[in-house]
């Protein structure tokens, strides 16, 4: 090949590359700025804070961003310790061989189940034969079970950046295994399990499908107090958008607020999102100079 | 002898702990076999009264028909297959030209910026991207292509693309990465370009990492709900083409459980298609997981 | 009668399959400092470590043979692992303090024990500190992080934090070389002050800090215990060929 045609040929390769960046980073740039740019104008104390009035066309979406919270709040309530603990199993105690491979599996395994299947699993087990029926509590445990391979995953990174050192040099004083952990390994590895206890609630607030037989629903007009609230209905941010843009009977009408509805989804994941990277990559630092 | 019982019930205790720590370690395999089990043991009485053969060829899936009940789930499975193909065709050549940019391009300052902004964009959640599909993709499609309405299997598979992204990108990129530099040293000593070393040499290394990858992006499109239920028009018959309304096995899920009566064929036709899904992603999360292992042993040297 | 406070009898060593201590037998007498020598990789670090049953945390290992700490089988079932490292107190060859301050560092070893009383624990580090002959130069700074005082003064903390739980044994492996010179001249003053209290066993590639600060030196080689006598004897008069090649330096 001729330098000439090769000088051509590596020129359109690289500007290929370059421009299926810009494809991805556009179109991340489109949704933010779509939503925000449209959902921005809705925003008000009062959507903020007030329940839906007049089928929803008027209004805001108070409920429905309670109904997230509470949610979130059960969900990273099962999905976080439970996370710990079988990362502690699989990186303090257990022994490398088969069991930790299949474990390991499962998890991997667990992270590619659809969310649907998830929906499906906790209905099956949580609504009907544990009689939670369609609630806050069944949705969140859906939801802890779905997050679990992420917290989990988080929660061992987080303890592999804690160095070995820690550990034997407890041990080496007479500690018990689980004092060394609890005393030596747990604390600095903290952060990073906050890093998974973050992903998992932006999980849990975005996702809608495990919700839509557990417990969501469209319209409720009041708000229990809590603790009743966690074995009632909700309302929810992702289902509200869902419905608000394909079911309402005024679709048109009510597009802004669905906008909205959007925006303060996307703000609140993002948020939580980019928080969570934030810590990851401070902490990644920190412990490397360490 | 009380320093004895004091060493036996702290050893005790030990144990205990490292116990509770094991039960919640399998607890993963637990809930994975617990998923496995119960949507076989709901699905099969249905299996049974329809026949396997009339559930898995038939594509007439018409379980409240009036007259005559179908559930053929043909359709449904060429559906989940068209628009998991399509967001493939569109994301992999993208995802992969993007792996390799921030793997062998791009500077690192560029780099911090672009991934956390992917990690972002895979946290986008599934009803926002439903949600820009009906508003967005559907009216271009329309002016595109002339139809009523942009309620296709075009719309989701270009969703699909966007969701999938995420996934190829970052293990592609972990892959590409993981190339011995020795590899792209010899073959710049050799005298060949940048651009035919990275097609010749990087990339060819790394391609069942990005298979890999791609079997994920594909579980991914497989098992979406939301974002299919919203744009691609919910209709269950045997698509002709990708301009055509169709409805995924996915969303036949979401929308159909809640009309059932709990425990009637409709009810359980809804679980196989479950533990169909189930299977399906099982399956190529397994072959992806396989095709990683043996990759990381290939340059663990 | 001197005497022995660590006995090993035909103690063997595999790591798997792989024999890496044969029929290790010596003795340790009490209050002395014993060193043991040899090229890398024969097996030193080793039996140090099963002095205090560190290896048992390493997967697939088996040993044979006795190890007596007082006359008691150290690897007996009946014995408390925990509470044999209490006793039996190691420093290790890279100085690994806690990212705590000095203070909570040497404290951890009483704390963990269940030690409460803040008087009695801060008598007991700063005796444990000033053992370690670090106390004036850290006194007024106990709440500072432990990584801000240098390599040196690191390792005499983490020589601080063994002694605080009062142990009986001190193993060091290679205690001072990552050290500087006069850092290692501090360490080796040190260990002539702490012989009166503990019995020390340090593991140690540099022939001539054996020759200087050990009463006992043991010869290691490819897993075996070639010799095993009184310092002096061992540089000036070595029974085995083996010994007098590797102190003369003819390999290691």
């Amino acid at each position: 090949m001729t330098r000439a045609r090769r000088k051509v040929q590596e020129w359109i390769g690289f500007a290929s590359l370059y421009f299926a960046v810009l494809i991805v980073v556009s179109i991340l740039g489109f949704i933010l700025y779509d939503i925000i740019a449209r959902g921005y104008k809705v925003i008000s104390w009062e959507f903020l804070t007030q329940a839906p009035r007049r089928g929803m066309t008027e209004g805001g979406i108070w409920p429905a961003i309670v109904g997230t919270f509470w949610v979130s709040v059960v969900t990273v309530f099962f999905s976080v310790p439970i996370g710990m603990f079988s990362a502690i199993y699989l990186v303090e105690y257990a022994e490398q061989g088969r069991l930790v491979r299949f474990i390991r599996l499962a998890i991997r395994n667990l992270s590619g189940v659809p969310s649907i299947v998830y929906g499906l699993f906790g209905f099956a087990l949580f609504t009907l034969t544990l009689n939670l029926g369609l609630s806050v509590l069944s949705s969140g445990l859906t939801l802890a079970l779905l997050t679990l391979p992420c917290t989990i995953t988080a929660s061992e990174e987080a303890l592999k950046t804690v160095p070995m050192s820690y550990r034997e040099g407890a041990l080496a004083l007479g500690a018990t295994k689980w004092q060394a952990i609890r005393t030596n390994v747990l604390p600095y590895a903290l952060p990073g399990m906050l890093t998974g206890t973050i992903l998992s609630l932006a999980r849990a607030a975005g996702e809608t499908a495990p919700l839509l037989f557990t417990g969501v629903a469209f319209f409720l007009p009041s708000i229990p107090k809590f603790p009743h609230l966690l074995f009632e209905q909700y309302m929810a941010l992702p289902y509200h958008l869902f419905i608000m843009s394909t079911q309402h009977h005024e679709i048109v009408k009510v597009r802004p607020l669905a906008y909205g509805t959007a925006f303060v989804l996307i703000l609140l994941v993002v948020l939580m999102n980019g928080t969570a990277i934030w810590i990851r990559y401070r902490f990644r630092r920190k412990y490397k100079r360490g | 002898m009380g320093l004895k019982s004091r060493v036996r019930w702290r050893q005790v205790k030990e144990k205990c702990i490292a116990q509770f720590f094991q039960w919640n370690g399998i607890l993963a395999i637990v809930v994975l076999f617990g998923i496995f089990s119960l949507l076989l043991l709901e699905g099969i009485p249905a299996v049974k009264a329809l026949g396997l053969k009339e559930f898995l060829f038939s594509d007439h899936w018409d379980p409240t028909s009036p007259e005559r009940e179908s559930y053929g789930i043909l359709a449904l499975l060429v559906s989940t297959f068209m628009v998991s193909f399509g967001a493939l065709v569109i994301t992999i050549p993208i995802g992969i030209a993007t792996a390799a940019y921030l793997a062998e391009v791009a500077p690192p300052r560029i780099r911090e910026l672009v991934k956390p902004m992917i990690e972002i964009l895979a946290g986008i959640p599934s009803v926002v991207v439903g949600f820009l599909g009906i508003l967005v993709v559907g009216p271009v499609i329309t002016r595109l292509f002339h139809v009523s309405h942009g309620l296709t299997a075009l719309n989701g598979a270009v969703l699909l693309a966007v969701m999938a992204l995420p996934t190829i990108i970052s293990i592609s990129e972990d892959a590409i990465v993981s190339v011995p530099h020795e590899f792209k040293q010899a073959s710049l000593a050799l005298g060949a370009t940048r651009w035919q070393t990275l097609t010749q040499v990087t990339l060819p290394a790394a391609a069942s990492g990005i298979f890999a990858s791609v079997m994920l992006g594909m579980g991914r499109a497989i098992g979406e709900t939301m974002t299919v239920l919203m744009a691609c028009g919910n209709a269950p018959s045997m698509p002709r083409g990708y301009l055509d309304s169709i409805q995924t096995m996915t969303a036949t899920i979401a929308i159909e459980l809640g009309e059932t009566v709990q425990g009637d064929i409709h009810y359980r036709s809804l679980f196989v298609i479950g533990f169909l899904l189930f299977v399906m992603t099982f399956v190529v999360n397994l072959i992806s997981d396989l095709v990683l292992e043996k990759y990381r042993r290939m340059w663990q040297r | 009668m001197p005497e022995i406070k660590i006995r090993t009898k035909n103690f063997n060593f595999f790591y798997g399959n792989f024999k890496a201590l044969s029929n290790i037998n010596i003795e340790i007498e009490a209050n002395k400092v014993t060193a043991l020598i040899g090229p890398s990789g024969c097996g030193k670090s080793t039996f140090l470590r099963s002095l205090n049953r560190m290896n048992d945390l390493i997967p697939g290992t088996r040993v044979e043979g006795l190890v007596e700490l007082d006359g008691e089988n150290i690897y007996d079932k009946s014995i408390d692992v925990v509470d044999l490292r209490r006793r039996v107190g190691m420093v290790f060859q890279k100085s690994n303090p806690f990212p705590k301050s000095i203070f909570d560092n040497v404290a951890y070893g009483l704390r963990i024990q269940g030690f409460k009383d803040k008087a009695f624990i801060a008598r007991r580090v700063e005796e444990s500190l000033i053992q370690a002959a670090l106390w004036d130069e850290v006194k007024d700074r106990l709440h500072e992080s432990a990584f801000a005082i240098s390599g040196g003064q690191q390792q005499r903390l983490c020589i601080a934090r063994a002694l605080v739980v009062n142990p009986e044994v001190l193993l060091m492996d290679e205690p001072a070389s990552a050290l500087d010179p006069i850092a290692t001249q501090k360490i080796e003053e040190l260990l002539f002050e702490l012989k009166k209290k503990y019995t020390i066993v340090i593991v140690t590639h540099n022939m001539q800090q054996a020759a200087r600060i050990s009463d006992w030196t043991g010869f290691f080689y490819l897993g075996e215990l070639i010799e095993f006598g009184p310092t002096e004897q061992i540089f000036t008069n070595p029974k085995n060929k083996k010994t007098e090649e590797y102190i003369t330096g003819r390999f290691g």
